[in-house]
């Protein structure tokens, strides 16, 4: 407990613009780095976190007894991917927990305060603060420990509320600071206005017509669609995220959906879940906000992870009752989601799988035949929903030569990109890579036995991040969202020749047609 | 979402399972056993002490098993020099003839299976004199 | 290692206490009647309030930690325990938990093979040693009650015999009795493994509180004073159960010619009730509690209310598109107002109040 964290470039995150916290309105906007002696903390942090942590013991059960229930049995210790990487004793779940259930014992419980150290007890200092800054903020709640604890102890619990306490004295980071303020103001992390998302779809349609042959017109903002459609905007803006992006735009063009694209509830993900149950809250409140303003019937969201946490476990909680909506039935196939039925709010996979398990999908796997993919299981939705067999089902049926890691590193047992949680900063890349070190390993092993030489996920920060693992783990391995494999096997109507990719790359999987057209193709095929 | 009602529940089910002693014992007396010992004309004296009788009769009788069936090793020698025949139907039980009254009173107050009577004969209990 | 050791030297402190206290002292009633009957007091009384203070903070959010596939799709097959879909689906995850501790089932143990190559191997000794334990503490507990109640129920003595079914002759040893209860041997083994875990390691030994190891000397302790009691000094049971008894039935008594090794015992065992209410002992009650493996997951079909949830301050639409009319309009975007209509109102509020509702008249008169 004693060894003080060491900050250095690689392994901690740039702290929180004042401009991004003013936005927002969260306490002690200030220009700090991580490695100031000074960190400017307000005159009575001590007061302010005291009181943080005593009010969220009162909200919250989990906190409380996370506090009090561990044995420190020690089955956690190598659950977590950056004590993997890194072989920090800290990023132990069970220590990191203690950072703060240490400052528990020693302020708020008798024994503590009496026998201090003896009982497992310590005193709220500025280092404990730094501490926390460097270990809450090397967790990217991922929730796998939680899997293994005989209590089911979550240390993404106890980060969250950690990271929502640092807030409360501004100790927070820009890569979730900046992004919650442009969230907040512009509907998407990134900041793009209303009319550069336009445009950035405009430059997707251009692609897709140019490789596809097919021009698609979406409708944005559109009033009495029957469904709106939520994604992260990470992937309307960068690769491979795009691809996928272009993915859901040949689908829902393919199956003519009537859907809307938001520019005010443009971002699906929600870098407020990474600062605080509040700020989640007022970011995640555009959803419900714009589906009501545009009179939708139900709402559809794409391919995220933590997106799908927030969803899932809490939209309904935050900013429910969705009684304006109506349960979410495919206007295609007729399926009713029971299991959305309050949310009002269904996965794309899921409505992708019902879809082609109702033949909704004229569907040519062969196109993806060059690629073997493998699937990582985001953590999100598997520990924090469960979806493990839809995409694995539209993954068999979009391509010929899916192959699954071990099982010890999927599903429920799955390992993080390393990346989660906002800490997929560019001057974070040393500890990304330490963390994402597990997954990389796995994909490493499927790939020299199997050949796999892609890796596909249902989450933008994968595909964000793993192209920077990949190239330092596993260099032949490529990323790609499963909705970029289905719109590489959709058969589109009127859709030109195939011979290139979504992303432009000439498709080596491509058949020119032989019969009708063989004499026109023969000299062609010749000079190949 | 507090969850009182099932919360309240299982405090009671638990207090009421870990008070099973205090409860279960309700209005009833619990008497010491009394086993009853020979009369003064068949026996005075046991081979050896009350309280080494009380609490190690069993080691005795083991070892004289085994001394018996083993050893072919018939003769105990007490403490006070006098020499017995190691049996329990012979000897102990021509003393504490009624095992009903002597032997089950402390075996059943502590709920215990002696496997003595795996073998021997449940001796029947002398017409009192 | 300052854990350990104190732990060590706590635990032969009390030891020595109830030595000196009854043996030399001759304090039978203080350790006896008083203790025992604070002792539970505190037992009861602590664990009771720990628990309901754990209820008065609630449960915000629906947060189980889900293990398996959902509950979505009619035609896949959900994983109803591991991510329950119904109240009855949690409560056989909560009964598989607790008593056959599936979540250490499932740890594995990693190792590093060539440099970054990692492997993981299933690793069951953490399960195998905590089922041991648990379950042989469980049985001695309710074996003890043979203490407790007379008449014995039927079920209790059968438990008693199942439990006495191996007879070992270690007469040689000094070891008298023959029956030999196993419940008793593989607490003894369990805790000693779960010890020699913790001290062997180093993760594991990094991690340890003094409140890890105070427990686990503790209830070596209990066991080896329990066997000692039992198999060498062979306490005077009819004695022990008539104090028992006079504690259950609240007319305590102390019999003469018990000895000091029992109540060495006993002061153990009653110093582990009133520190459990205060310790981490209590995940007994703490496993039934944790809302990430207690809920439902069907926080997308039934909604979970907040009861603490208050209003947030959000950028709602209208703000939004005073933000950015013009680029929408630019870009074909539909908005609300027209640029007209904005400009209009954003005129009518900065002009004074007598012309503003004179225009607003006018607009409505047009």
């Amino acid at each position: 407990m004693d060894t003080k964290p060491e900050f250095k470039p690689g392994n901690f995150l740039y702290a929180g613009k004042a401009s991004a916290l003013e936005t927002v309105g969260l306490p002690n906007p200030r220009d700090w780095s991580p490695t100031d002696d000074d960190w400017q903390l307000p005159a009575d942090w001590k007061g302010i976190v005291h009181e943080g942590m005593a009010e969220r013991l009162q909200r919250f059960r989990s906190f409380k007894l996370f506090m009090d229930v561990c044995v420190r049995c020690g089955a956690c210790a190598d659950k977590c991917h950056f004590f993997i990487g890194s072989g920090d004793p800290k990023n132990m779940p069970v220590l990191r927990a203690e950072l703060i259930r240490s400052i528990y014992r020693g302020e708020f419980k008798t024994a503590g305060k009496i026998l201090g150290k003896l009982a497992g007890g310590r005193k709220l200092t500025e280092d404990v603060i730094k501490e926390w800054f460097y270990y809450f903020f090397q967790c990217t709640e991922c929730r796998r420990c939680s899997v293994f604890c005989p209590y089911g102890i979550d240390t993404a619990e106890i980060t969250i509320i950690a990271r929502e306490i640092l807030n409360l004295i501004g100790c927070n980071i820009d890569w979730i600071a900046s992004p919650v303020a442009n969230c907040f103001m512009t509907g998407n992390h990134l900041g793009l206005k209303p009319h550069t998302f336009k445009e950035n779809v405009e430059y997707l349609l251009d692609d897709i017509e140019e490789y596809v042959g097919v021009r698609i017109e979406p409708t944005f903002n559109r009033k009495g669609a029957e469904i709106l459609f939520v994604t992260p905007s990470g992937d309307v803006f960068a690769e491979p995220g795009i691809f996928t992006f272009m993915g859901y735009l040949m689908l829902f063009d393919h199956i003519g959906l009537d859907y809307t694209w938001s520019t005010y509830a443009s971002e699906g993900g929600n870098f407020g879940f990474f600062t605080s149950h509040e700020m989640m809250k007022r970011l995640n409140a555009k959803m419900y906000a714009e589906a009501k303003r545009l009179g939708v019937k139900w709402i559809l969201g794409g391919e995220c992870g933590h997106m799908w946490r927030v969803v899932h476990q809490y939209m309904n909680t935050l900013n429910g009752p969705a009684d304006f909506l109506e349960q979410p039935i495919s206007p295609l196939t007729g399926t009713r989601f029971e299991n959305a039925a309050a949310t009002k709010m269904v996965h794309i996979t899921e409505f992708t799988a019902d879809l082609i398990k109702n033949n909704k999908l004229k569907l040519d796997p062969s196109q993806n035949d060059h690629i073997i993919p493998t699937f990582h299981d985001s953590c999100n939705t598997s520990r924090g929903m469960g979806l493990l067999e839809e995409p694995r089902y539209v993954l068999n049926n979009v391509c010929n030569n899916f192959v699954d890691m071990a099982p010890q590193v999927i599903r429920e047992n799955t390992f993080c990109c390393g990346s989660g949680s906002g800490l997929n900063a560019g001057e974070y890349l040393e500890m990304r890579l330490r963390g994402g070190l597990p997954r990389a390993n796995a994909v490493k092993r499927v790939h020299e036995d199997h050949g796999v030489n892609m890796l596909s996920c249902v989450c933008a920060i994968d595909r964000a991040v793993f192209p920077a693992l990949m190239d330092y783990w596993v260099p032949e391995v490529g990323v790609c969202g499963v909705s970029e494999l289905v719109a590489n096997a959709l058969v589109m109507e009127g859709q030109g020749e195939r011979e290139y990719n979504l992303r432009g790359e000439e498709n080596p999987s491509y058949k020119p047609p032989a019969e009708d057209e063989a004499s026109a193709e023969a000299g062609e095929e010749g000079e190949e | 979402m507090y969850d009182k009602g099932k919360i309240i529940t299982g405090l009671v089910i638990f207090l009421a399972i870990f008070t099973y002693p205090l409860w279960s014992n309700m209005g009833k007396a619990a008497p010491v056993p009394k086993p009853e010992l020979p009369p003064k004309s068949v026996a005075t004296q046991c081979i050896a002490d009350t309280q080494y009788m009380r609490t190690s009769h069993m080691t005795l009788l083991n070892t004289w098993r085994d001394d018996v069936v083993r050893m072919a090793d018939r003769v105990y020698v007490s403490a006070s020099g006098k020499s017995y025949n190691m049996s329990l139907t012979n000897t102990c039980l021509e003393c504490h003839s009624d095992k009903v009254k002597f032997c089950d009173q402390c075996h059943n107050y502590l709920a215990v299976a002696p496997f003595c009577w795996d073998c021997h004969l449940v001796p029947k209990p002398k017409e009192k004199k | 290692m300052i854990g350990f050791l104190f732990s060590l030297v706590a635990v032969l402190v009390l030891v020595g206490i109830a030595l000196v206290g009854v043996g030399g002292l001759g304090l039978k009633v203080l350790f006896g009647v008083i203790i025992p009957y604070a002792a539970v007091l505190t037992f009861f009384a602590g664990l009771v309030y720990r628990v309901v203070d754990w209820a008065r903070s609630p449960v915000p959010f629906r947060i189980p930690t889900t293990c398996g596939q959902e509950k979505s799709l009619a035609w896949i097959k959900p994983n109803k325990i591991d991510n329950p879909c119904s109240t009855g689906a949690v409560v056989l995850r909560m009964v598989l938990e607790v008593l056959t501790f599936r979540s250490l089932f499932r740890n594995m143990k990693l190792d590093y093979r060539e440099g970054p190559k990692i492997r993981y191997s299933s690793e069951k000794f953490l399960w195998l040693f905590a089922i041991m334990f648990h379950w042989a503490f469980l049985v001695v507990i309710i074996r003890h009650m043979r203490f407790f109640t007379e008449p014995i129920a039927l079920w209790l003595q059968t438990l008693e015999h199942l439990d006495g079914f191996m007879e070992v002759n270690l007469a040689s040893f000094g070891v008298g009795l023959p029956t030999i209860q196993l419940s008793g041997l593989v607490l003894l083994g369990g805790v000693t493994l779960l010890l020699l875990r913790r001290i062997v390691i180093p993760t594991v030994r990094y991690i340890s509180l003094a409140a890890d190891w105070f427990p686990l000397f503790l209830i070596t302790g209990i066991c080896l004073t329990g066997i000692l009691a039992r198999y060498v000094v062979r306490v005077d049971v009819v004695k022990v159960k008539e104090m028992a008894m006079g504690l259950a039935t609240f007319h305590p008594v102390v019999p003469d010619g018990i000895s000091v090794w029992f109540y060495i015992h006993f002061f153990l065992v009653c110093v582990l009730f009133a520190y459990f209410p205060f310790s981490k002992l209590m995940h007994l009650a703490g496993v039934f509690l944790s809302p990430t493996r207690n809920l439902v997951n069907n926080s997308r079909a039934v909604r979970h209310v907040n009861p603490w949830s208050y209003p947030v301050k959000t950028h709602d639409y209208h703000e939004y598109e005073d933000d950015f009319r013009e680029q929408m309009v630019e870009a074909g975007l539909p908005v609300e107002k027209t640029l007209e209509e904005a400009e209009a109102e954003k005129t009518a509020k900065e002009t004074p109040a007598a012309p503003e509702t004179q225009e607003t008249e006018e607009k409505r008169e047009e």
